[in-house]
């Protein structure tokens, strides 16, 4: 009895899907990710340090650069939640203020590798054969090089600092984003769509921007949140390197290269900042892999 | 034998190759500020870095110096290090190997770690082992390789003092002690590798373990066990060395990571250590090398996929 006007529903609603508007799509993804448990943990976390990253010095509890030599290597306590460093310094405002570095780095790397990774896998799916081979032979090359070895190569010539390494992890991923792109539009560019556009006498630039790229735009979104988890990871490896932020400011990757020489005095030193590091990748990985589900349920496991 | 599979390989190592001497050679140029300056530094007179400049040819068209230095690299020579004027090529030749030792044994421990995971969670998918799994591979790969470096090193060498926290010591001379310093460092490498295989060796699993010829063995009677290694597994691998291949990359860039952090004295750390001080020559050679170094893995991976799965031989 309950089985029939559950049948009635999704048949209606499978109609409104065909004549609503364009973005049911988008919202069914939405409705998909809400469901999901680990995406909306992540996005959780994520909330967190973005709050830190927005609101962080009007919310430290202590002065993050302010120093106490009469407290140094504090153990976590009421205080100090996460300790005091090598100068006495508060762990948790300091981590607090790294959040905004991080984010910083992982959302202006990311949209350099975006913006030109896809642009040019775009036109390296849709136009001659000749242009495709040289962009993506281009590609390879970058792709031979190890991520991190190619940033350090990069800001080793733009110069140490916080720009060029959000420079040069954009440049890294430029890569990744053309091969997802042009992947995407070789699966469509022989669809129907495409080539009534085509003979409709749409230009190359405007069947790219209006046909193309919105049916592309899910893969592409998945690896934006995946690639910000491995842009913070590198920011903080080069940080850690002493490449990326410069000091007094502080930098999760900067915290962990600072504290290493007194890890035998508070391990604690070593703990936070990497913790800070790993629960924000983290969010964005669970985010992403959430997104993947929610956008291509065909490709669910 | 149709060997145009291995040819093509073979080729387009070279492209990538070859593309990487252009990327490696604009580095230098770019670089703000005269080498010849820099060699001899604030002091010297003008005329002797003209001198110089001559000499190393930077007065000529920028394609005509690739296309020496290219010639010249061809040969091993890459120039002399800015800081101690010591051959670069002299210098690199003794990094390579602690460089591979370590991803090598990185790559073996992260399969160690994934491959039994990713099986287990593949034959028993929604199970709790596979929930775990899978949660650990997601969690993996959050982990920062250097954090979790410094972790190790904190834990396993100042605490419980079991393993050195640093340094290196070649197999030749002590293999216990090569041991001892390894297993920290690759470990370190292969953990991060192994929780992003174990998602990939479930995945190439699970395709197989419901193909139409592994329910065919199952419908005739075979054994669970004779279905699993014996159809699901042998046709699995081949997809896996695939993904192992494509894996090289990153594991390089965790190496590099590991080098700098257990003051490992392999590539990646003369890469750095050249960054500081502003060695470009060094800084060119290092990540030539390491560029030739993963194109020759990747290359000695496509062939293995080539020995694994004799169709490939009529494409």
């Amino acid at each position: 009895m309950t089985g029939l006007p559950a049948k009635v529903d999704q048949r209606k609603s499978k109609t409104d899907e065909a004549l609503g508007p364009a973005n049911t799509l988008w919202r069914d993804a939405f409705r998909r990710l809400l469901r999901h448990h680990l995406a909306m943990f992540g996005a959780f976390v994520l909330l967190i340090v973005v709050v830190m990253g927005i609101f962080g010095p009007a919310i430290t509890p202590y002065d993050p650069n302010g120093m106490d030599f009469s407290n140094r290597f504090g153990n976590p306590s009421v205080e100090h939640w996460m300790g005091t460093d090598d100068f006495g310094r508060d762990i948790f405002s300091r981590i607090i203020i790294g959040a905004r570095v991080s984010l910083q780095v992982g959302f202006v790397a990311v949209s350099v590798a975006t913006i030109i990774g896809a642009s040019l896998g775009l036109i390296a799916g849709y136009s001659t054969r000749l242009t495709d081979e040289v962009i993506m032979r281009a590609m390879d090359v970058l792709y031979a090089i190890p991520a991190i070895l190619l940033a350090i190569a990069i800001v080793a010539v733009l110069g140490k600092g916080i720009g060029n390494t959000m420079i040069a992890i954009g440049i890294v991923y430029i890569p990744i984003f053309a091969r997802i792109a042009r992947a995407a539009v070789l699966g469509i560019r022989n669809e129907e769509f495409i080539i009534a556009a085509q003979a409709m006498g749409a230009g190359d630039i405007r069947i790219l921007l209006t046909h193309v790229l919105p049916n592309v735009l899910s893969p592409i979104i998945v690896e934006i949140t995946l690639s910000l988890a491995f842009a913070i990871l590198a920011e903080a490896a080069l940080s850690f390197f002493g490449l990326g932020t410069q000091p007094p400011d502080p930098s999760w990757g900067r915290m962990l290269s600072e504290g290493r020489d007194f890890f035998r005095q508070s391990g604690w030193m070593g703990v936070f900042p990497g913790l800070a590091i790993f629960f924000t990748v983290m969010g964005f990985n669970f985010l992403g892999d959430g997104l993947r589900d929610a956008l291509d349920p065909k490709l669910r496991r | 034998m149709n060997y145009q599979y291995v040819l093509q390989r073979l080729l387009s190592a070279i492209v990538v190759v070859l593309g990487v001497t252009i990327v490696v050679f604009i580095i230098v140029q770019i670089v703000p500020g005269d080498p010849a300056r820099v060699m001899l530094g604030p002091y010297a007179s003008d005329e002797a870095v003209l001198g110089l400049r001559e000499r190393l040819g930077l007065d000529r068209p920028i394609l005509e110096q690739y296309i020496l230095w290219l010639g010249r690299a061809a040969q091993g020579d890459l120039g002399q290090s800015l800081i101690n004027g010591q051959e670069v090529a002299e210098q690199l030749w003794g990094r390579i190997g602690p460089s591979f030792e370590l991803a090598m044994v990185s790559l073996a421990i992260g399969l160690a770690i994934a491959f039994p995971i990713g099986m287990i969670s593949a034959l028993k998918p929604g199970s709790a082992i596979d929930v775990v799994a899978t949660l650990f591979s997601q969690i993996g790969v959050s982990v920062p390789t250097f954090w979790m470096g410094i972790l190790l090193v904190i834990v396993v060498s100042l605490n419980l003092g079991l393993l050195p926290p640093s340094g290196y010591t070649p197999i030749a001379e002590d293999p216990g002690d090569w041991l001892a310093h390894i297993i920290l460092p690759a470990f370190t490498a292969g953990f991060v590798s192994a929780s992003i295989q174990t998602r990939f060796i479930r995945s190439a699993m699970l395709d197989v373990l419901n193909a139409n010829y592994v329910q065919t063995a199952r419908a005739k009677g075979l054994a669970e066990r004779a279905v699993v290694v014996n159809h699901a597994l042998r046709n699995a691998l081949i997809n896996i060395v695939t993904i192992i291949g494509l894996q090289i990359t990153a594991l390089f860039s965790g190496i590099v990571i590991v080098e700098v952090v257990f003051s490992w004295p392999g590539l990646g750390r003369l890469a750095l250590n050249a960054v500081e001080e502003r060695d470009y020559p060094l800084l060119q050679g290092a990540v030539l090398v390491v560029a030739v170094m993963v194109t020759m893995v990747n290359l000695f991976v496509d062939l293995l996929y080539f020995l694994l799965d004799p169709r490939i031989e009529y494409v």
